[in-house]
């Protein structure tokens, strides 16, 4: 459940340049659309972004951003149900959702002359969705499931899960997207239909189609399918302030697994104003220099050099609503422990604030930079999904091309003092994986026999 | 891996009409690896893969493993580099190493930028890389350790404990059965010495299959194919694989796990690459359960009772027939009642077939949805490797529309109903509900 690396976003960052032609318009009801218009292939994404994530459920009702998107598939009065995925297939399409902290995103990808059935269909369920006790009844036990299965039994998302808990006070991030199970056994129907007329309106929305069209026809199919849909008051949203963080915090997870994990999370700041912020870009940079690639120093030091870590991995996005971590993460190597990796870590981060990075470890992360931007272009899924994420964090598509001049301006200096500032232990929550065997640890299974606890 | 590339193909679709599609040079290297080239110069970028027969299904059972270990050492130190000196290389001018590992092939890729400078030190590091792999001790040493790491934690995941014991109960004493990665045990006693000689046997030019995609010239693509593979060695084939055993007896594992959902697999042998009944399979296994939303399977188990989160089939075709598999997660509780449905649901379409409305739904999908298989440089290449190594006409590509609006009802039934006895299917539940097996 991680979210997308540090320089992911960046890397496959979007250039104001060549072939990049990107046009907006914003409907009379408030539903921005933007077109990126890529001719490589004879094909169109249509992704429509609702600006509600998890970040705006409160507590008692959490998961249900992520309930909605399933309910979203379940018809309206003039598509009944199971006809929606139906068509879309029969037109050659593929199709799917997503739900994160910060928004939820529909999205079905096919050949360019199928775009007005698929805008057709995304605008009828903006609008008339019709749900009903039973179906959601029978959704809710798929999305149980699906928490067993991305998280009650995965002990690295549970680690994540409950280290997020542990980290923010205040702040909705605390609460998982798929949401406590608790929760998902007291939601009803009731509770799917207020988040629906809540949040699904056209004045919440960005719509993005990328592909093998031309702007000007994309603006005049936005306007027939989705113009009529009026535009509703939004809820004030509350904006959360989490309380600074006054010594670190340390947490211990007990799962079924092998190797035990240890992931250090920081409090980090995010890009609020693209031309004027540095220390985020700085951030993504020092990732880079940490993980950027299989020369990067922990792996070069941890895994290669002291042999302490059998894996390493960092994580720092610096585009979102709420508030950022600059995560470090390493799994010791057979004879070592949580605490060996800990200092390993911890040396890494002193020798960084000390001696700060080399001119050539800088350069080597903004050359992967320059590179992503130009094999981001191989996928028009990629660049839409860029556009859609800058526009539902509030930052906006233009920022794209700021952030990567912001992040080839960085020097090594600032790389070294946003290391001082934010690595410390005041701002550290350290959350560890303790394996547990599985209760009776058959090396070979037993062959239909019966298991007993 | 292949297996995602199969369900997400099986997700797609396209537009009746044909759409373009790459035009594909093919020739012969010097030594005789043989080329395919897709002339592109949109990006200002190239891709290229080379692969070869060298997969986990040349292992020795009691060395399982070498395989692995060699395609994975490949970039941890080459002639006159060391592994941080690859590693740095590659990122100071953003280019990316890449591979991919299964039971046939071995194959290592690059994507770099197609300027000059960057394009002569990515392929000239990607060469020393596939020829000229040192093996250093040390480096085995250490990887073999945190390989046998991740098997341990392996071994403690439901998902990876029901694939082991798939493969093994599918493919018998079969090759294709030998652990990917290799077993603890027969890890430990690796040696350098071993990966040598298997690069040296199995990495083999007259074997290799170079595909190039991207900005350069036919000209550049030339001395590009000859480049990687010219000091690669000129060698016999192994001998062939056995034949797969087809017919298997009904199976069933019970493996105790604490998790709150059981993982269930079940299936058999299924269709190899160059099966005659490719395309009927594959067109009938997207209704069966490779459709995504619109499968028979997800819409009985998901959609109707909400049992599972994620439920498939899928052909896995290899040079030899591989596994067709059926895989599903839910609650303990209704572990029994799930895999019962599952087995009612294969049983009704093996014998039945689809009907006309879903044949027709199925083809206008996969028809339909094929300008999405070949709209990146990315896909194109891995077509371009699949068609080489497999030996698939030179025309699969324009060909796919026309094949899958051939297929009838008929055809699948009857190709199913040869394929796949769901009497006899092997069946492995991982987290299995407690109490009474059956």
């Amino acid at each position: 459940m991680k979210k997308i690396l540090v320089v992911a976003v960046l890397l496959f960052g979007y250039c104001a340049g060549v072939s990049a032609q990107v046009f907006e318009r914003t409907l009379a009801n408030g539903l921005k659309v933007i077109v990126k218009e890529d001719r490589r292939a004879p094909v169109v994404v249509q992704q429509i972004w609702y600006k509600a994530g998890s970040m705006d459920e409160r507590t008692g009702v959490t998961g249900i951003a992520h309930v909605l998107e399933h309910l979203m598939f379940k018809g309206t009065a003039k598509v009944p149900m199971g006809e929606f995925s139906k068509r879309i297939a029969a037109a050659g399409g593929r199709e799917n959702a997503f739900t994160s902290y910060d928004y939820t995103a529909y999205f079905q990808q096919l050949h360019k002359s199928k775009l007005p059935l698929a805008m057709q269909l995304e605008a009828d369920r903006m609008r008339n969705l019709k749900l009903s006790a039973v179906e959601f009844g029978k959704e809710i036990k798929v999305v149980m499931e699906e928490r067993r299965w991305r998280t009650d039994d995965e002990a690295h998302s549970l680690l994540q899960e409950k280290m997020m808990a542990a980290i923010f006070q205040e702040h909705p991030y605390q609460h998982p997207v798929i949401g406590w199970m608790n929760d998902l056994e007291a939601l009803g129907v009731g509770d799917a239909q207020a988040w629906y007329d809540r949040w699904y309106a056209p004045n919440n929305a960005t719509l993005v189609i990328a592909g093998d069209v031309q702007a000007s026809e994309v603006f005049a199919l936005a306007q027939k399918y989705y113009g009529g849909i009026a535009k509703r008051a939004m809820p004030v949203r509350r904006d959360f302030t989490e309380p600074k963080q006054v010594g670190i915090k340390r947490l211990v997870v007990k799962a079924p697994a092998e190797l035990p994990h240890v992931v250090m999370s920081f409090r980090a700041p995010t890009i609020k104003n693209p031309a004027q912020d540095w220390k985020p870009y700085a951030l993504e940079i020092l990732a880079g220099v940490l993980d950027g690639n299989e020369s990067a120093r922990l792996n070069k030091h941890l895994v290669r050099e002291q042999q302490v870590a059998s894996g390493t991995g960092v994580g720092y996005d610096s585009v979102s609503r709420g508030p950022a971590l600059f995560m470090l993460e390493a799994t010791p190597s057979e004879g070592k422990t949580v605490i060996d990796v800990e200092i390993a870590l911890r040396k890494e981060i002193a020798q960084l604030v000390k001696e700060g990075v080399s001119e050539e470890e800088l350069q080597r992360v903004k050359a992967q930079v320059t590179a992503g931007e130009v094999y981001k272009r191989d996928s028009v899924f990629y660049q839409a999904m860029q556009i859609g994420q800058m526009e539902s964090i509030g930052l906006g598509h233009q920022a794209i091309p700021v952030m990567l001049e912001r992040l080839q301006a960085v020097t090594a200096e600032q790389v070294r003092q946003v290391a001082e500032e934010f690595l410390q232990d005041d701002y550290l929550t350290v959350a560890t994986l303790d394996p547990q065997p599985l209760s009776d640890k058959p090396k070979r299974a037993p062959q239909g026999g019966a298991h007993a606890h | 891996m292949r297996t995602k590339i199969f369900l997400i193909a099986a997700l797609c679709g396209m537009a009746a009409s044909a759409s373009a599609t790459p035009t594909i040079q093919h020739w012969q290297s010097s030594g005789g690896a043989k080329v395919l080239f897709v002339e592109d110069h949109d990006i200002p970028m190239l891709d290229v893969a080379v692969s070869v027969p060298a997969g986990s299904s040349f292992d020795r059972a009691e060395k399982s493993g070498v395989a692995g270990l060699t395609h994975h050492l490949l970039d941890l130190g080459a002639e006159g580099l060391s592994e941080d000196d690859i590693a740095r290389g590659m990122a100071d001018i953003g280019a990316q190493l890449g591979g991919s590992f299964d039971q046939d092939r071995a194959s290592v890729s690059l994507r770099t930028l197609s300027k000059v400078a960057e394009r002569d030190k990515a392929l000239d590091t990607m060469a020393r890389v596939l020829q000229q792999p040192l093996f250093p001790e040390a480096v085995l040493t250490r990887e073999k350790a945190r390989i046998i790491a991740a098997l341990k934690e392996a071994e403690t995941k439901p998902e990876s404990i029901a694939d082991k014991a798939f493969q093994r109960a599918v493919y018998g004493g079969h090759p294709y059965a030998l652990a990917v990665s290799g077993d603890i045990a027969s890890i430990e006693t690796i040696t350098v010495q071993d990966l040598r000689d298997f690069h040296t046997r199995y990495y083999r030019v007259n074997a290799a299959v170079v595909a190039i995609m991207g900005d350069v010239t036919r000209a550049e693509a030339e001395a590009i194919a000859e480049k990687l593979t010219a000091k690669l060695a000129n060698g016999a084939a192994p001998a062939a694989l056995p034949e797969m055993t087809m017919k298997i007896a009904a199976s069933e594992q019970r493996i105790a796990h604490p998790a709150s959902q059981s993982h269930i697999l079940l299936g058999a042998p299924g269709m190899s690459r160059s099966d005659a009944d490719y395309f009927p399979l594959y067109v009938g296994n997207y209704i069966l359960g490779g459709g995504g939303f619109v499968s028979r399977l997800m819409s009985e188990v998901r959609e109707k009772r909400g049992l599972a989160y994620s439920v498939y089939s899928y052909f896995m075709p290899l040079k030899q027939p591989g596994a067709f598999q059926i895989g599903l997660q839910t609650k303990k509780a209704q572990a029994d009642e799930a895999l019962q449905l599952v087995r009612a649901t294969l049983a009704t379409f093996v014998t039945q077939g689809p009907s006309e409305k879903e044949l027709l739904a199925a083809k206008q999908n996969i028809v339909g949805g094929f300008p999405l298989r070949i709209d990146s440089n990315r896909k194109i290449l891995d077509y371009l490797s699949i068609i080489g190594f497999y030996d698939l006409p030179l025309t699969y590509l324009d060909d796919f529309s026309r094949k899958v609006e051939q297929v009838t009802v008929m055809q699948i039934r009857d190709a199913f109903s040869r394929h796949l006895d769901p009497m006899a299917m092997a069946t492995v539940i991982v987290g299995a509900p407690e109490g009474v097996a059956k």
